[in-house]
């Protein structure tokens, strides 16, 4: 029982941690407070789906990016797809990159497109590990209380 | 959480979701659902399967439609939805965040058009405001 609410501990602190470093948002608890006993992984599976679908856009990105010259239309369509996935699952760091891209594409800045595209990159793996860390953890620890708003 | 599966609102909705994304309808669905059994839901790809759901006869109370889907987009969908004379309640998804951008989406013919995400509060306020509207 000791090590169960350890575990239970544990992941309440990594979750918190992930709002409290800004990489989720309010849009996250949305997603909790929709599993429940007959969807318990619910979250997961809706994250891993996000992953999945969104690596092909990426993809696309990166084809556009390496395109002369650049089509800022089309990034800036591509990049507005990405942002509302990312939005959907409360990916706050994610979003505030895409949010800076589309700023970059309606300015026509090519660099800062690139530049921005990296750090969207960087922030996008981040989170997937840190979920991955997450939801394994929770798994282990089993199921817990009801979804709870960030301290 | 459980108590609330049984029925939040009093009004029967048929409703149809329309994105390209399968997490994303995953996720539209069970924030549909999570308001009880009078909601009932579909779901389709993208805005062609939207369009033949309806040309095939089914009826839907609430669309909820994305606007970039490939095939055939939100915007598209929406106008050969009303040209086809579907009276249903039209709300755009979009994460389009300015005028221009939203602007040929509403005049495609939506009731209404939120920004992404989709929450229970935006779809509770399109329950309320169609539910009193008639």
């Amino acid at each position: 029982m000791d090590q169960r609410n350890q575990f239970h501990r544990q992941v309440a602190l990594m979750r918190q941690s992930l709002f409290d470093q800004g990489y989720i948002d309010e849009q996250f608890v949305q997603l909790e407070e929709l599993q429940d006993d007959t969807n318990p992984n619910f979250v997961e599976e809706v994250v891993t789906l996000y992953y999945r679908d969104s690596a092909r856009l990426i993809v696309s990105i990166e084809q556009a990016l390496d395109k002369s010259p650049l089509d800022f239309n089309k990034l800036d369509s591509l990049m507005h797809q990405f942002k509302g996935s990312s939005s959907s699952i409360g990916a706050r760091k994610v979003k505030a990159e895409c949010t800076q891209f589309r700023e970059y594409c309606k300015a026509e800045n090519g660099e800062g497109c690139m530049r921005t595209f990296q750090q969207m990159k960087k922030e996008y793996a981040t989170l997937k590990k840190r979920l991955e860390a997450y939801f394994q953890l929770a798994r282990q620890a089993g199921p817990s209380q009801a979804a709870s708003r960030p301290k | 959480m459980e108590g609330s599966k049984s029925s939040i609102i009093e009004k029967k909705f048929n409703v149809l979701i329309v994105d390209d994304a399968p997490g994303i309808r995953m996720m539209h669905n069970a924030l549909l659902k999570s308001f009880g059994s009078n909601v009932e839901t579909q779901v389709a790809e993208n805005g062609k399967v939207a369009v033949d759901l309806c040309n095939s006869g089914k009826y839907f109370d609430i669309i909820f439609i994305d606007k970039h889907m490939p095939i055939m987009d939100g915007v598209q969908a929406t106008r050969k939805l009303r040209e086809m004379g579907v009276a249903s309640v039209i709300v755009g998804i979009t994460s389009c965040d300015t005028d221009d951008e939203v602007k040929p989406f509403v005049e495609a013919g939506l009731n209404e058009c939120f920004e992404k995400p989709l929450t229970r509060e935006k779809i509770k306020f399109v329950f309320e405001k169609f539910h009193k509207d008639g």
